[in-house]
């Protein structure tokens, strides 16, 4: 058998440029120009993969994005980070370098272990999962593991992705979607318009369909469809309004003519033109209006056995023959409901491929193609179908029988066609795919059997076939007329088209057969391994609605969404239930139209790309200082500072003990600042926080906690009056950009009278924060001009001062209990001060401690960390704050909350200390706490652990809980249950250190 | 995804905002005098509406300024865009 299958010419490809690449380690040859599907069966390969469940050989159905069998695994370059599994032949070009291989089969595509499910195929029917995997609940884990092995069809890469990807974004006034007939006519007239024009198409070509036209048959202005289809091109790239961009399908169409859509930049090139291109780009394009000329699909017709591979479209049988100049066999039979395939059989008579027979399932037509079939002695079997087929890895052979006078059963003889390709047509569903995505409505033509767009909702119009308008004339007609209203522009349709005339289509959903249903596969998802039984056999087992049959049936699912499988499930439910098929309505087809990769979706977002990192000024010196950075929000915080191989454990212990003992000094840059100012900023501020701040003096600092109306505690910190009318607030680090937003909304929505503006300065200043014994006389080394007599400057106040002349802010206040001072000065001195201290510290041993030590050094005064011993459902009085809670007050935001039933309750979970019985022993933080022990889960959880640390200061294990009614159950024993063993616990006090803060002043 | 006029801007894209939630609901003057029904009805109780339905958004990746907007919730199309303080258009 040659395994040539090329012919002399095909409009699309470029024989003068041969290309070498590989299917199945195999080494082929195929010209510049060819998908690899076009490739594969010019070396007379038809089978290419191994369906999804019952492992069946298929080949390749279609020739473009609605390919169901045709997926295979590219490799390229033999790089494993460069492979992707899944891509349909049928739109993948061949490029010097590529390599294929066959999916879902072991050991290989022509011996296939995992064909043993087709014989028991039986008891795969729809559901089998469902019904098969629901108990013992206890075996899932079992069941899982094979479940999750066998599904999926290609492999993922294992390695890091290298190409690289990009977003843009794109406005214009129209896009148009298609570049056929009905696209090109209407970018034509848009491009007139002189407005700002997108036109898109998802091959490397423009003119669909016309491209594989026939020279003959059809004839624009006395021009090809191909001529005709070039004329036009040539004459739009004279415009400079319009982009033209191909290789490009549109995933999503989103509200507000807002749609995705992906461009293949580099996949049709080999390595060596790629270089360190762009792979693809994910355009974001907001139009003002949108012209959806996505055409239509053939529809295959549902057979027993027509899935072999062979079994193909009839219009891909003639875009291979025209277009790519290959023969998709030598004896070829045409099955059709319709005229459209005596085209191919005319094209293929005229290239010497030998048409067999042509079944037809009408009792005649009025066309004239087959009437010129007639002439050319083609043999047609009138009101015929075929009822089976036979060949493994390729058909062979094709049984027809006559129809009954109403098409249910099959009568007569049965007769065998010997062949090796079958052409089949069962009408074209127009693509409303993207038209629907976009909310648009649809109804169901009766004459053609299809749904067409009725009502859209957007500033957008349908044109072409994928309107339900099939005939070129009426196409080119509609193209012209709908665009010309749609954007205001009068263009006169001067296109004079010759065509044949075409009978009409006659349509069944389920061709009947001389076997018993259940002994058929008439498949109508090849993607799914769904057949027309299972459809039946849902229907049988109650499923009425299209959406649960198809969740049962999995038709529709996974790529297809809708483009081969649904319109014959959707036949057959109608029928069976006897629904119109316009009620019945159809599923939803979902984004993206064809699949997106994961890199075009992510584009440059990657690495440190990922995310914002946000570093203080000092990072550099806790870089060089072997710290360990801990992720707060966006921020890098040094965590610790580990010294000759320390474990972290070491470090923060030595950290914290050199705090008490010496002098410590931390990084603060992170902590939220916002400047408020206005001569309401009092008030504002007796409003937003729990306590009273209009008799706070001036350069005075108070702590304060920030409710939200329900009266849980949300964020906290020290704000420090600077002046009459300007504080300067602190949050925490991770709640800082919340605080801003929460306070900007009470203030723009609330209290719009209140005269007070907030300014974030988080990264204006630079915060070093000194603490221990020793600080004092460190700070007084570093800065000028300040007095730190405890007399002059106590505890919670503010001075200003200056270092080398820059001016600093200096506060007193405490997060260790030790004295403590906290330096503010602009963000570009804040290395060179950190540096200062370090060195006016050298003398007193001075240590930098990062946020773990901060954590240990706070919890041993019984501090909280909003977020860490709060958690959106304490309140200051669970947190035994009574006292920051003014009774004065008429009003502050969560005021009101407080004395709910519910906030009100005795026996809510209250913030306590806890020590173990063993003081070595650390608590783990998130551990549950009981009362009573018992032998076995489940207990009564009456808490949780919110902080743990071994107290070096102590020495002692600490930590921080809340317990239901904890405020009642000070000295009394808990239980901490863990995993291997059970933890005593005493409930005590938070503040396990100095409860009289005599450290402040030591 | 919307565009959205925002009132002091013009029109920008959906990402530039985020959703602030039910508008018009105010936060009553006198907190201590209500009864917890009342309270919990200020604090927890939204409309789910089908149809129009008013709703604080915030420009909060451009003027930072918060504003209302009317939106029909069958149809998920924005009917109109008005300032804090004004009175809804419909």
């Amino acid at each position: 058998m040659s395994n040539n299958f090329r012919l002399e010419s095909g409009e699309g490809i470029n024989q003068t440029e041969k290309i070498s690449f590989k299917f199945n380690g195999k080494t082929l040859l195929g010209y510049k120009g060819d998908s690899l599907a076009s490739a594969l069966l010019a070396n007379g390969i038809h089978l290419i993969g191994r369906s999804f469940k019952y492992h069946r050989p298929r080949g390749i159905l279609s020739s473009g994005s609605e390919e169901p069998n045709a997926l295979v695994q590219i490799i390229k370059d033999k790089d494993k980070a460069k492979t992707d599994p899944n891509v349909r032949a049928t739109q993948i070009e061949i490029c010097e370098g590529l390599e294929a291989q066959s999916q879902n089969c072991w050991p290989n595509v022509k011996f296939d272990i995992g064909e043993i499910n087709s014989i028991f195929s039986s008891i795969l029917s729809a559901g089998f999962y469902y019904k098969t995997f629901m108990w013992p609940s206890k075996l899932w884990g079992k069941y899982e593991y094979f479940i999750r092995k066998s599904a999926g069809l290609g492999k993922s890469p294992t390695e890091k992705d290298p190409d690289k990807y990009d977003h843009k974004y794109y406005h214009c006034d129209v896009l148009i979607v298609g570049g056929g007939p009905a696209g090109i006519t209407a970018a034509l007239i848009a491009a007139k318009s002189g407005k700002k024009i997108l036109l898109v198409d998802e091959k490397p070509e423009f003119g669909e369909n016309l491209l594989s036209s026939s020279k003959e048959n059809i004839k624009i202005n006395d021009l090809s469809p191909t001529e005709w289809i070039k004329d036009k091109c040539k004459e739009l790239s004279n415009f400079k309004n319009i982009k033209i961009l191909n290789r490009t399908t549109v995933s999503a169409y989103h509200n507000y003519n807002y749609l995705i859509m992906m461009q293949n930049l580099t996949d049709h090139l080999s390595e060596n033109e790629k270089k360190e291109k762009i792979r693809q780009r994910l355009w974001k394009v907001r139009a003002k209006k949108v012209i959806l000329a996505t055409g239509s699909i053939e529809r295959p017709l549902v057979f027993d056995g027509n899935d072999r591979p062979g079994i193909m479209l009839s219009s891909a049988v003639k875009k291979y023959l025209n277009f790519y100049g290959v023969k998709c066999g030598n004896k070829i039979v045409i099955f059709t409901n319709n005229d459209s395939a005596y085209e191919t059989a005319i094209e293929l008579h005229n290239k010497n491929s030998k048409v067999q027979a042509i079944v037809d399932i009408r009792e005649e037509s009025s066309g004239d193609l087959p009437k010129k079939c007639n002439e050319l002695g083609l043999k047609i079997y009138w009101k015929h179908t075929i009822v089976s087929s036979s060949g493994h890895a390729k058909v062979k052979n094709v049984s027809v029988m006559k129809l009954s006078k109403d098409n249910s059963v099959v009568i007569g003889k049965k007769i065998n066609i010997k062949c090796d390709s079958v052409a089949m047509s069962g009408g074209w569903t127009p693509a409303v795919h993207l038209f629907t995505q976009s909310g648009g409505k649809l109804d169901f033509n009766n004459q053609n059997f299809c749904f067409y767009p009725k009502k859209t909702k957007q500033s957008q119009i349908s044109i072409g076939s994928c309107n339900g308008t099939f005939k070129l004339a009426d196409i080119i007609n509609e193209s012209n007329q709908k665009t010309s209203e749609f954007i205001n522009q009068n263009v006169e349709n001067k296109n004079k088209i010759s065509e044949p005339k075409e009978g009409d289509l006659e349509n069944i959903w389920l061709l009947p057969s001389n076997k018993a249903l259940g002994k058929t596969k008439s498949f109508i998802d090849f993607q799914n391994d769904v057949t027309a039984k299972d459809i039946k056999l849902a229907l049988r087992e109650g499923y009425k609605s299209i959406e649960h049959v198809k969740r049962y049936t999995t038709t529709g699912m996974a790529t297809d969404q809708g483009k081969i499988a649904n319109m014959h499930a959707l036949g057959i439910v109608a029928e069976t239930t006897n629904t119109k098929m316009g009620d019945l309505g159809t599923t939803t087809f979902r984004p993206p139209y064809t699949p997106l990769t994961f890199g075009a979706i992510v584009g440059r977002n990657v690495n440190q790309f990922f995310d914002i990192i946000r570093r203080t000024p000092i990072h550099s010196w806790h870089k060089k200082n072997n710290a360990k950075f801990e992720d707060v929000g966006q921020w890098k915080r040094a965590w610790y500072y580990p010294v000759d191989n320390e474990s972290m454990f070491d470090a923060v212990q030595r950290e914290s003990k050199a705090a008490r003992t010496k002098a410590g000094i931390l990084d603060a840059s992170t902590l939220g600042k916002i400047d408020i100012q206005g001569s309401d900023a009092s008030e504002f501020l007796n409003r937003v926080y729990t306590n009273a701040w209009n008799k706070l003096a001036i350069a005075k600092c108070r702590y304060g906690l920030m409710l939200n109306d329900d009266g849980m505690v949300y964020d906290d910190g020290v704000t420090t009056r600077l002046n009459e009318n300007h504080y300067i607030m602190t949050t925490t680090t991770g709640g800082a950009a919340t605080v801003m937003s929460k306070l900007e909304d009470f203030l723009q929505t609330e209290w719009p009278e209140l005269k007070v503006y907030l300014t974030s300065v988080t990264d204006h200043f630079a915060t070093v924060s000194v603490c221990g014994p020793h600080s004092k006389k460190i700070l007084e080394k570093v800065t000028e001009n300040i007095d730190y007599s405890d007399q002059n400057f106590p505890h919670m106040s503010f001075k200003e001062g200056s270092i080398n002349k820059i001016k600093c802010r200096v506060m007193r206040i405490s997060f260790t209990g030790e004295l403590s001072y906290e330096i503010n000065i602009q963000a570009n001195y804040g290395q060179s001060v950190w540096e200062k201290c370090m060195d006016a510290g050298k003398e007193y041993g001075i240590t930098p401690y990062g946020t773990e030590a901060m954590h240990l050094l706070r919890a041993e005064k019984g501090f909280i960390i909003t977020g860490q011993e709060t958690d959106g459902t304490i309140t200051p009085i669970d947190l035994q704050m009574d006292w920051i809670v003014s009774k004065k007050k008429y009003d502050f935001i969560g005021k009101r909350s407080l004395y709910r039933s519910d906030t009100a309750r005795e026996d809510r979970k209250h913030y306590v200390g806890l020590l173990t019985k063993d003081p070595n022993e650390i608590l783990e933080e998130g551990a549950q706490i009981v009362a009573e022990v018992k032998n076995r889960p489940p207990m009564d959880m009456i808490g949780h652990i919110t902080s743990s640390y071994y107290s070096p200061n102590l020495n002692k294990s600490i930590a921080l809980a809340v317990v239901k009614n904890g405020k009642k159950l000070k000295g009394k024993k808990l239980f901490v249950p863990m995993a291997n063993k059970t933890i005593e616990v005493t409930v005590s006090d938070p503040v396990f250190l100095d409860k009289e803060g005599t450290r402040l002043n030591a | 995804m919307f565009i959205i006029k925002c009132p002091y801007c013009g029109e920008r894209d959906h990402s530039e905002f985020s959703y602030g939630g039910e508008a018009h609901i105010n936060r009553p003057k006198k907190p201590t005098e209500l009864t917890d029904d009342q309270w919990a009805e200020y604090l927890f109780m939204r409309k789910n509406i089908k149809g129009i339905h008013y709703e604080r958004w915030n420009h909060s990746h451009g003027c930072r300024r918060w504003f209302n907007m009317a939106r029909d919730t069958s149809k998920d199309k924005i009917h109109s865009v008005y300032k804090i303080g004004e009175k809804p258009p419909v």
